[in-house]
């Protein structure tokens, strides 16, 4: 397929999910400090600073807020990562490679934009965000959806998965960095039930505590660890994410797992044996934040070699 | 109002049975009341909706047609460039009888038409036999002398048309126009079928209207057929100039109905003599283009320098055989409004047939009697530059101003080849719902003509509509919007 169109669908799927995912931390931020009693804005300060994009908040607001955050997060396009400029990406990305797609997938991924453009202005949103952001959740769902039911397996749409896969490891990693960061030192809190709660939100986020409980039983911060970074079957754990991430490159490589002829072949064959066979102990000795900068820096490496590859084709 | 009481209760809420069209030859009714024979039907079912549900659907089709992102670009339009073309849900009927005599005429003209364009790049008989007068050629915008001698795969130039066509007061349908560049609209087509049977099913239950759906299908027929002869299994591809043309959404329709890639300028590059595109997996080789960008900027090393729509060095690859142009290059020959005059004699004169379908009466400004006669009739015809499209430079006489009129007179005068004259047309006019009623909106229509191993003509065609009242005008840039055609085959 062409260099420009296979580009275009990996960063509409990775768009796509950044979109849900800022929704879900959204949600479940809103589920946290509801019955917390006031005082909860350092809850939707962590929220900033999961996303990353801490510096151009404070650019561009005074304080933190429940509704500054959202309203940044949400709908202000001069945050190229909030939903709406999320959304927009994807969308013109859809647009470059619409061709490509099933009519049935550009339609709901224009009625998603549509939905949250024309939500903007709407003050539900932000008042009572809870049908809104279930909504956008519920779009996040229809669009895997319809890009699994409707889209040939193929180059295309292994192309969308790997991108898909990747901005999802980064962003279960990133979670799990802040709130880890946050809930952590807080000594006093532990064994108390906002340190439960907390724990519990923790996994919500990433729609993975019935999941874990099937699992591990009782919350314990290194096994939420444990199943973010390294369950095999979990669809948000980290490992899972890298797992399919490589099977999509295999695929529209023609290679084999256990060797490489490429860089992306080498770098994510390397990281995905890394997650298969390292123990959440050797990962708290390093200490978990330097563990997960490591693996996004990983990662990082990973989407260079990828566009270098596919996406930048030279003329010999 | 419009609507009548009876002890029922409101009957005809959009006042059908009262619909006028002030003396204009009307598609659906022959006289106030009337309906023409084989639109009862349709008349009846319009008649019998309850207040407001015509104008609910609409509404629906309108939502319909966001959702499914079927939009045009405006340049210079903000909020994302995009808008819906304005879509009314009234069908325009055609019988299929008549429907034959208009296809019949069709393809006799594009036979002509392409033998006319051939015979320009290579011996041009038409001039050496006196049958048209050889300044024509010379002073033509859209000749490509680097093209002469040029010998197409088939010997096919212009395999995509769209012809605009339109009825006048006699009620005869004439042709206006042929557009042989690169004609766009026959995604609206088939769009336009399917939203309407997506918002009202009931209007086609039980009748037999011919198919527009298998157009892409006859497309990538056409596409294939016109490969160079040593390609066995064709890689075809569509090439667009991208993201912010106007036509772009149509670009991907086909690519996408078609199965094949869509690719922009910068994806393509000639190696080796060939020319291919950037894949995931390298370089791979393209046979047959159908491109939508136009002649000038098809090869910066050719035509026009400063493109970077095109690929360098096109050209050469396609005056040595290896890939074929759809339309090909030069075939805007025939695209002008001066040579359009001739396409009588030209049918005479190659197929040694009359023409079955007229031409609009034409005044040619290079000829001294007929410049005469339009400088003194300006204000009751219509002129037209002979070389532009989408409905620009147009002047329409009885609408114009003093100092348009002035303008114009010194244009003519100035570059008599440029223009031509025709008299002012009362178009014909479809029931179109306005406000809460419907009312007579001026219509014209563009079948859109494929030329490949036969002649394909899909079914009906595009047709649009000016929403301005008295507006003759139905360009989308320009405030028209479009209607279904439907093709009605009727019962035996």
């Amino acid at each position: 397929m062409l260099s420009r169109v296979a580009d275009s669908i990996f960063w509409m799927r990775r768009y796509t999910e950044r979109a849900e995912n800022v929704a879900r931390f959204i949600d479940v931020t809103l589920n946290l400090t509801l019955g917390l009693g006031d005082h909860l804005d350092y809850q939707w300060e962590a929220l900033v600073y999961t996303t990353g994009d801490q510096e151009r908040f404070f650019e561009l607001y005074q304080n933190v807020s429940q509704e500054n955050v959202i309203r940044f997060l949400t709908f202000d396009e001069q945050n190229a990562n909030s939903i709406l400029a999320c959304l927009q990406y994807a969308r013109e990305n859809a647009r470059q490679s619409r061709e490509m797609l099933s009519s049935q997938m550009w339609e709901e991924l224009n009625k998603f934009y549509l939905f949250v453009r024309d939500s903007r202005n709407d003050p539900r949103a932000i008042d009572s965000p809870f049908e809104f952001f279930t909504k956008v959740r519920q779009f996040g769902y229809l669009i895997d959806g319809v890009v699994s039911g409707t889209m040939s397996h193929g180059e295309a749409w292994n192309f969308g998965r790997l991108g898909a896969m990747l901005e999802r490891a980064d962003k279960t990693s990133r979670i799990l960095d802040v709130k880890y960061f946050l809930l952590l030192p807080s000594v006093s809190d532990v064994g108390t039930s906002i340190d439960i709660s907390q724990w519990g939100m923790l996994l919500k986020s990433a729609s993975a505590l019935e999941m874990y409980r099937r699992r591990f039983g009782r919350l314990s911060p290194k096994l939420v660890a444990a199943f973010l970074l390294l369950d095999r079957d979990f669809p948000r754990a980290v490992r899972f994410c890298i797992t399919r991430a490589e099977r999509s490159l295999l695929s529209i490589t023609g290679g084999s797992p256990g060797n490489f002829r490429n860089r992306p072949e080498q770098l994510l064959g390397r990281l995905r044996a890394e997650l298969e066979f390292l123990d959440i102990d050797e990962v708290m000795q390093e200490g978990l934040h330097d563990f997960i900068d490591g693996f996004q820096g990983k990662l990082n490496a990973i989407g260079d070699a990828v566009h270098e590859m596919f996406f930048e084709v030279q003329v010999a | 109002m419009n609507s009548e009481v009876t002890s029922h209760g409101t009957v005809d809420p959009l006042g059908i049975r009262v619909y006028d069209s002030h003396g204009f030859f009307d598609e659906m009714f022959a006289a106030p009341g009337h309906p023409r024979p084989g639109v009862e039907f349709l008349v009846e079912r319009l008649e019998s909706l309850p207040l407001g549900e015509l104008q609910r659907r609409q509404r629906a089709a309108d939502h319909e047609l966001l959702n499914m992102g079927i939009t045009f670009n405006v340049y210079g339009h903000a909020s994302g460039t995009e808008k819906i073309w304005p879509f009314d849900l009234i069908p325009r009927v055609m019988l299929e009888r008549e429907w034959l005599y208009v296809e019949s005429g069709l393809k006799q003209r594009i036979r002509a038409l392409n033998m006319f364009i051939d015979d320009m790049y290579h011996e041009q008989r038409i001039v050496k036999d006196g049958v048209m007068p050889e300044y024509m050629i010379a002073s033509s915008k859209g000749y490509l002398k680097q093209l002469h001698g040029m010998n197409p795969p088939k010997g096919i130039w212009c395999h995509i048309t769209g012809t605009d066509l339109v009825r006048g007061a006699d009620g005869q349908i004439y042709v206006l126009e042929d557009n042989l560049r690169c004609p766009s609209g026959v995604s609206y087509v088939i769009e336009n079928r399917e939203v309407m049977k997506r918002t009202f099913p009931q209007l086609f239950e039980g009748h037999n209207i011919l198919p527009v759906e298998t157009y892409p299908e006859q497309l990538l027929k056409m596409l294939q057929f016109v490969a160079p002869a040593s390609v066995r299994d064709p890689n075809v591809v569509v090439l667009t100039p991208g993201i912010y043309n106007s036509a772009y959404f149509e670009h991907c329709f086909l690519a996408q109905q078609m199965g094949v890639e869509l690719v922009q300028g910068p994806d393509l590059v000639v190696k080796d003599g060939y020319v291919c595109m950037r894949t995931t997996k390298g370089l791979q080789r393209v046979d047959v283009i159908y491109r939508r960008i136009d002649d000038d900027f098809l090869d910066p090393e050719v035509l026009r320098p400063d493109s970077s729509l095109g690929v360098r060095g096109l050209m050469d690859v396609y005056r040595s055989g290896r890939v074929a142009l759809v339309n090909a290059p030069g075939t805007g020959v025939a695209d002008d409004k001066a040579v359009y005059a001739y396409v009588p004699k030209m049918i005479e004169y190659y197929l040694s047939e009359s023409m079955i379908l007229p031409n609009v009466p034409t005044y040619m400004c290079a000829d001294e009697d007929q410049r005469r006669y339009v400088l003194d009739h300006l204000h009751e015809l219509v002129i037209k530059p002979a070389n532009e499209s989408g409905g620009y430079g147009i002047l329409l006489g009885p609408k114009a101003t003093r100092e348009q009129l002035d303008k114009y007179r010194h244009l003519i005068q100035e570059n008599p080849r440029n223009y031509v004259a025709q008299p002012m047309l009362a178009l014909s006019t479809v029931p179109t719902l306005c406000g809460d009623t419907l009312e007579g909106r001026h219509v014209d229509l563009r079948p859109y003509i494929l030329y490949g191993e036969d002649i394909y003509i899909v079914p009906g065609g595009l047709t649009r509509v000016a929403l301005v009242k008295g507006s003759l005008v139905v360009n989308s840039s320009q405030g028209g919007g479009s209607k279904d055609t439907w093709v009605l085959r009727e019962e035996s």
